[in-house]
C-alpha cells in the first residue's frame, strides 16, 4: 500500500482506463483516461504519469498524474473504451455515444464522432449504460433495452439489435473474428446472455440466448482473457461469481467479496490468475490464485464426465479440457488470496483499469489512485 | 445578517479599514462558494482606502471552486479518520495523533493557497491587465491564510497546549511560518557584493533577531530554571554593554543592543519589520520574557496590541480572534470566527478536532445540541446542496449523534436522481441506516419514471427493491392489461424469476403465477395447467375482472382430445363461469358496452358453456370407465 498516493481532482470519477500501450514495447502504460459524473459540467479527461520535464516534481510526486487536456462531457459518462492508441468512445447517461480523438503533439481533445440518440426512449432520454469496442465496430448497451451496433467511421448505426425490456448492462468483448459479447441485465434477478455475433461478410448475426440466472442485480461481467468459457461477474449483492459459459446453471464458485456493489471487475490481461475488483463500499481487493497443480481437484457436481484439473499450464493433449485455478469450487481451501488495495475509509471506489504492474481507479471522493507497483 | 431564501444583505463595517461583506444565501452552490467569498480582513496593517466597497460574486466566475473543492474533499478524508481514533487509548497517546491530524488540516489549506496563488499568477501572467477574478482569487487566498494563521494558533496553544518553556518556542514558528518575506530579503542581502553595505542589511538583521533563533529560546535539555538564569546573566550582559555606550559609535549596532534588551519603543520604531502586532508580541516575549507561562500570555499580548494598534478605533475582526485564542477563551474564538468567516468549513472542524481534545466544555445551545454538532450539521447542510458534494455530507452527519439522522433523513430525498446509478448510490446510503421510508420513496420515484417510459419490468424490480405492495398492485395491473391489450408478455425473465419477491402483493403473485401457467403450458404440462388455471380462480388468487380471460385460456384445454379435467374440476369451471355470469347480468354492469361487445360476450360464455359439457361428459365417461 505504500506505493499508492491519492490525487484529488475535483471531479467524482466514474471511469478510469489506461491508454493501450504497444504490447510489442513491453511498456508500463503511462497515459490514462477518466471520465466524470455527477458534476453540473461533467468532463472527459487525459492523464499523464510519466516522468515529466517539469521542474520540481523529481522528489516525492514521481508518477503524481498530471492532467494533460480534458473536453466537456454532456451527462454523466457511464462508460469509457479505448478503440486504439488515439480514440476513445464515451457512453453518456444522456443516451449519446461519442468518439474522442487525442491528440498527444497538442495535448487537446476532439470530437470525432457523436451519436447524440443512440439510445433513448420515446419521450426521454436513455442512458447508454455500457459500450465494448472491437476497432472498428462499437456495440453498446442502454436503458431503453437496445443493443445498438456502430461503425466508427459511419454516421448512422450498423444495426439496432433487439427490443429486450429489461435494462442492459456492461456486455463484454472478445476475438476480433468473432464478436461474442456477454450481456448482463438487470432484472429483478439476473441473466447472464450471451449473443454471438458471427461476422459474415460484413452482415452481422445475431443470436440470444439466455445462460444463467442470478439472484441478485449484477453491475460488472468481465470475461478472462484466454479461456473464453470463464466469466467473473459481481452485482449489488457484492459477491464475486465465476461462471462457465459452458455448462449453465449456477456459478461455479460465489465468494463474498464486498460489502456493498461491487462496480467493476476486472481479470489481468497478461496474467489472468490476478482479478481485480472495486466496489461502493470503497474497497479495491486484488484476488490471486495459487496454480498448483497437486491442488486436490474439485469435480464439478458430475454435469458432465470430463475431469477439471488445476493449473494452467495443463497440457493441451488428451481429454483433459484446459482449465484454471479460477474454476476451483471452493475458495475457502486456500487456493485464493486476497489484499486490500486502498487506504481504509475512501469513498466509493467506481472504477479501476489495470495493464501490466499498473493499477489506475477512481473514487467518489474525487480522488484518483495510481499504484505502479501492483504484485503480479 | 443571513438569510437563506436568496435575499442579499449587505453589512458595512464603519470603519476606515474595511471592506464590505456580502452573505449571498442561495439554496445552491452558488451560496456555498459565497460562503467561502465572502469578508476580507486586513491581514496586513496596510491602509486601505477609506470608502467601503461591495464584491459581488457570480457564479460563472468561479474558476477557483475546482480548487476549494479539493479542500473539501481531502478535509472530509481527514475528518473520518479522525473520528475512528478509539476512544478508549490514554489522552496522552492521543495528543500527537491529534496534533498530526490539525497538522494535516494545515497541509490541506496550504495547498490549496498555493494553487490559489498559482492560478492568480498565471491569469496575470496571461492577460495584462488586472482581471477581476484575479482579486477575487487574491481575496479567497488571503482568507486561507487567515484561516491558517488562527488554526495554526489554535493548534499551539490548545491542542498541543505546550507548556511554559517550549511554547515560545512553538510561537516563534508559527510567526515565522507567516512571515516569508524575511528569507526573501536576507537572501537578496547576502547574494549582493558586499552585503553589509546593502540599505537593507540592517533590517534584515533586524528582522532575524525580532524572529528569534533557537539559541534564544528555552528547550531541549535545559531545564526552565537554568535557562533562566542563563537568560538573566545574558540580559544584564547586554544591559551593562548599553549603559557603557560601546555601541555609542555604530548607531545600528546601538539599536539592535535596544531590540535585544526588549526596549518596547526601539521595537515600536520597526513597526514595518515587524508587520502586525503578534510578531510584536512575539518578539517582545522572546526578549524580555522567554519563560512566559500560557496563562500569562493574555496580559502581554492585550499590552502588545494596545501599544501597536494606538491608533485605530476598534480592532479588526482577525484581532480580536487572535487576542481571544490568547486568553485561551475557545468559545470567544468560535464564536468571532463563525461571526466574521460566515465560513462554516472552518468552524466546524476545528471545533471537531479541539472536541475530540476535550477542550469544549459542554455547552448546551438552547436548540439542544452541542457547539461542534451544530457546526457540522450546519456545514453539511451547506455540503447537501451541493449537486456532487452532497456524497461527503453524509459522513458528516453520521458523525452528529443527536440530530445528524433526522436531516439526513430530509436532505437525502432532496438528492436529484438522474440517472438509475446516483439511485442506487443513494438507496444504498439510506438501507445501511435503515432508512426504509426514504428507500421506498426514491424506489417510487425512479419505479414512476420507469413506467412513464413503459418500462414495466424496471418499475416492477424497483418496487420489489421498496417491498412497496400497493405499487407492485399497480404495475402487475399493467402487465396485465398489456397482456390482454396485446396478447403476449413483456419482461418475460423478470416475471419467470421472481421467487419470494412474488408474495409482496397479491396481484404480484397473480401474475407470477398466471406466467407459470403459461409456461407449463408451453411445456405440454397440461394436466398440471389445468391445476393451476383452477387454483387461481378457486382460491381467489385471481382477480374478478381477469376470470373471464382465464376461462377462455381454459378452452384449448377443454377441446383436447384427451380429457384433462377431471369430472370434479369441471364442476368447479362452471360454477366460476356461472358465477361470473350471474355477476355480469346484473343490471348494476355497465349500459355503455356496445351491442357488439355485448355479442362477444354472449358467444365466448355459450362456447364455454359448450365446451365445459363436452368435457363434463367425457370425463364422467372416463372416470367411470373400468380398466380392464
Amino acid at each position: 500500500m505504500e506505493n499508492i498516493n491519492a490525487k484529488y481532482v475535483s471531479q467524482k470519477i466514474s471511469k478510469t482506463r489506461w491508454c493501450p500501450v504497444s504490447y510489442s514495447s513491453l511498456q508500463q502504460p503511462e497515459v490514462f483516461a477518466t471520465g466524470s459524473w455527477d458534476n453540473e459540467d461533467n468532463k472527459v479527461s487525459i492523464w499523464s504519469i510519466g516522468n515529466h520535464n517539469n521542474s520540481g516534481l523529481e522528489d516525492g510526486f514521481e508518477g503524481d498524474p498530471q492532467i494533460l487536456c480534458e473536453h466537456k462531457h454532456g451527462g454523466d459518462v457511464l462508460d469509457l473504451q479505448f478503440l486504439d492508441q488515439e480514440r476513445m468512445v464515451s457512453a453518456s447517461s444522456t443516451g449519446a455515444v461519442t468518439i474522442f480523438r487525442y491528440h498527444p503533439n497538442t495535448h487537446t481533445i476532439s470530437v470525432l464522432q457523436h451519436w447524440a440518440r443512440a439510445h433513448s426512449y420515446p419521450c426521454d432520454n436513455a442512458p447508454c449504460t455500457a459500450l465494448v469496442c472491437s476497432s472498428p465496430e462499437i456495440v453498446t448497451v442502454g436503458e431503453d433495452g437496445r443493443i445498438v451496433v456502430f461503425r466508427a467511421d459511419q454516421e448512422g448505426a450498423v444495426r439496432v439489435i433487439g427490443e429486450m425490456r429489461t435494462r442492459m448492462l456492461p456486455p463484454h468483448k472478445e476475438s476480433s473474428l468473432k464478436l461474442s459479447v456477454v450481456f448482463v441485465r438487470e432484472c429483478r434477478q439476473q441473466h447472464n446472455s450471451r449473443g454471438d455475433l458471427p461476422k459474415d461478410h460484413g452482415a452481422l448475426k445475431f443470436d440470444l440466448f439466455i445462460i444463467f440466472l442470478y439472484r441478485a442485480p449484477l453491475h460488472c461481467v468481465d470475461r478472462h482473457p484466454n479461456q473464453q468459457h470463464i466469466v467473473a461477474t459481481g452485482g449489488q449483492d457484492g459477491m464475486l461469481c465465476v461462471w462457465d459459459v459452458r455448462q449453465g446453471g449456477t456459478p461455479i464458485s460465489l465468494m463474498e467479496a464486498h460489502s456493498a456493489e461491487m462496480w467493476e471487475v476486472r481479470f489481468h490481461p497478461t496474467n489472468p490468475d490476478h482479478l481485480f475488483t472495486c466496489s461502493e463500499d470503497g474497497s479495491l481487493l486484488h484476488w490471486e490464485t495459487a496454480s498448483h497443480s497437486e491442488m486436490p481437484s474439485f469435480l464439478q457436481g458430475g454435469r458432465n464426465s470430463s475431469v477439471i484439473s488445476h493449473g494452467a499450464l495443463t497440457p493441451a493433449g488428451g481429454n483433459r479440457p484446459l482449465s484454471s485455478a479460477w474454476l476451483c469450487g471452493d475458495s475457502g481451501k486456500g487456493c485464493l488470496e486476497t489484499t486490500h488495495m486502498l487506504p481504509s475509509q475512501t469513498m466509493s471506489v467506481n472504477s479501476l483499469d489495470i495493464i501490466g504492474q499498473c493499477l489506475v481507479c477512481g473514487t467518489d471522493g474525487e480522488a484518483i489512485f495510481v499504484n505502479r507497483h501492483v504484485p503480479v | 445578517l443571513q438569510d437563506r431564501n436568496g435575499q442579499i444583505s449587505t453589512l458595512v463595517i464603519p470603519s476606515s479599514k474595511q471592506q464590505v461583506c456580502v452573505n449571498f444565501s442561495f439554496n445552491t452552490f452558488a451560496s456555498f462558494l459565497a460562503f467561502v467569498s465572502f469578508l476580507l480582513f486586513c491581514v496586513s496593517g496596510a491602509t486601505g482606502s477609506g470608502s467601503p466597497f461591495i464584491h459581488e460574486v457570480r457564479k460563472d466566475e468561479d474558476i477557483y471552486s475546482p480548487i476549494l473543492r479539493k479542500l473539501f474533499n481531502e478535509s472530509h478524508h481527514i475528518f473520518v479518520g479522525l473520528q475512528t481514533i478509539r476512544e478508549d487509548l490514554p489522552s496522552k497517546n492521543k495528543k500527537p495523533q491529534f496534533v498530526s491530524i490539525s497538522k494535516n488540516y494545515r497541509s490541506v489549506i496550504r495547498a490549496c493557497m498555493e494553487e490559489l496563488q498559482q492560478v492568480a499568477v498565471s491569469t496575470k501572467n496571461a492577460e495584462m491587465s488586472v482581471h477581476p477574478l484575479i482579486r477575487s482569487v487574491l481575496l479567497q487566498v488571503s482568507i486561507l491564510l487567515a484561516i491558517e494563521l488562527i488554526w495554526n494558533l489554535c493548534e499551539v496553544l490548545f491542542i498541543d497546549a505546550a507548556p511554559a518553556g517550549s511554547l515560545l518556542l512553538h510561537l516563534l514558528d508559527w510567526v515565522r511560518l507567516h512571515k516569508a518575506d524575511v528569507d526573501e530579503k536576507a537572501r537578496d542581502v547576502l547574494q549582493s557584493d558586499s552585503p553589509a553595505e546593502h540599505r537593507d542589511y540592517w533590517d534584515v538583521v533586524i528582522s532575524l533577531c525580532c524572529a528569534g533563533g533557537e539559541l534564544c529560546a528555552p528547550g531541549g535539555t535545559q531545564t526552565l530554571t537554568e535557562f533562566d538564569v542563563k537568560w538573566r546573566h545574558w540580559h544584564e550582559e547586554v544591559d551593562r554593554c548599553l549603559q557603557d555606550n560601546s555601541f555609542a559609535s555604530n548607531q545600528h549596532l546601538e539599536v539592535l543592543c535596544k531590540i535585544l534588551l526588549g526596549d518596547e519603543d526601539t521595537l515600536l520604531e520597526h513597526k514595518d519589520l515587524l508587520g502586525t502586532w503578534y510578531h510584536f508580541l512575539v518578539s517582545r516575549l522572546l526578549f524580555c520574557h522567554p519563560t512566559v507561562k500560557p496563562t500569562e500570555l493574555h496580559y502581554y499580548a492585550q499590552s502588545c496590541m494596545t501599544m501597536f494598534l494606538d491608533s485605530r478605533s476598534a480592532p479588526e475582526p482577525l484581532d480580536s480572534i487572535l487576542l481571544a485564542a490568547f486568553e485561551f477563551d475557545i468559545h470567544q474564538v468560535i464564536k468571532d470566527c463563525s461571526i466574521a468567516l460566515n465560513n462554516w468549513w472552518f468552524v466546524a472542524h476545528l471545533t471537531d478536532l479541539l472536541d475530540h481534545c476535550k477542550l469544549l466544555q459542554s455547552h448546551n445551545l438552547h436548540f439542544g445540541s452541542n457547539l461542534r454538532e451544530f457546526l457540522l450539521l450546519e456545514y453539511a447542510s451547506g455540503l447537501f446542496t451541493h449537486h456532487s458534494l452532497w456524497q461527503l455530507a453524509v459522513d458528516y452527519f453520521d458523525h452528529c449523534l443527536e440530530f445528524g439522522r433526522v436531516y439526513l433523513e430530509l436532505q437525502i430525498e432532496r438528492v436529484p436522481l438522474d440517472t438509475e446509478r446516483k439511485a442506487l448510490k443513494v438507496l444504498r446510503i439510506c438501507e445501511q441506516r435503515q432508512m426504509s421510508e426514504q428507500v421506498r420513496s426514491i424506489c417510487k420515484i425512479m419505479a414512476m419514471r420507469a413506467l412513464r417510459n413503459n418500462r414495466l419490468g424496471s418499475a416492477l424490480s424497483w418496487s420489489i427493491r421498496a417491498k412497496d405492495a400497493a405499487f407492485a398492485t399497480l404495475i402487475s395491473e399493467r402487465f396485465l392489461q398489456d397482456y390482454c391489450a396485446k396478447g403476449t408478455f413483456s419482461d418475460l425473465d423478470l416475471i419467470d424469476n421472481l421467487g419470494p419477491a412474488m408474495l409482496l402483493s397479491d396481484r404480484l403473485t397473480f401474475l407470477g403465477k398466471y406466467r407459470e401457467f403459461h409456461k407449463l403450458y408451453g411445456e405440454k404440462r397440461f394436466k398440471e395447467a389445468a391445476k393451476l388455471l383452477l387454483s387461481l380462480m378457486t382460491a381467489k388468487i385471481a382477480p374478478r375482472s381477469f376470470w373471464m380471460t382465464l376461462l377462455t385460456d381454459a378452452l384449448p384445454l377443454l377441446e383436447q382430445k384427451e380429457v384433462i379435467f377431471s369430472a370434479d374440476q369441471t364442476y368447479e369451471l362452471m360454477f366460476c363461469l356461472e358465477e361470473l355470469t350471474s355477476s355480469l347480468n346484473t343490471p348494476s354492469s355497465d349500459s355503455d358496452k356496445s351491442m357488439q361487445e355485448e355479442d362477444v360476450e354472449l358467444t365466448k360464455v355459450e362456447l364455454l358453456r359448450l365446451a365445459l359439457s363436452r368435457n363434463l361428459a367425457m370425463a364422467i365417461v372416463k372416470e367411470g370407465t373400468v380398466e380392464t
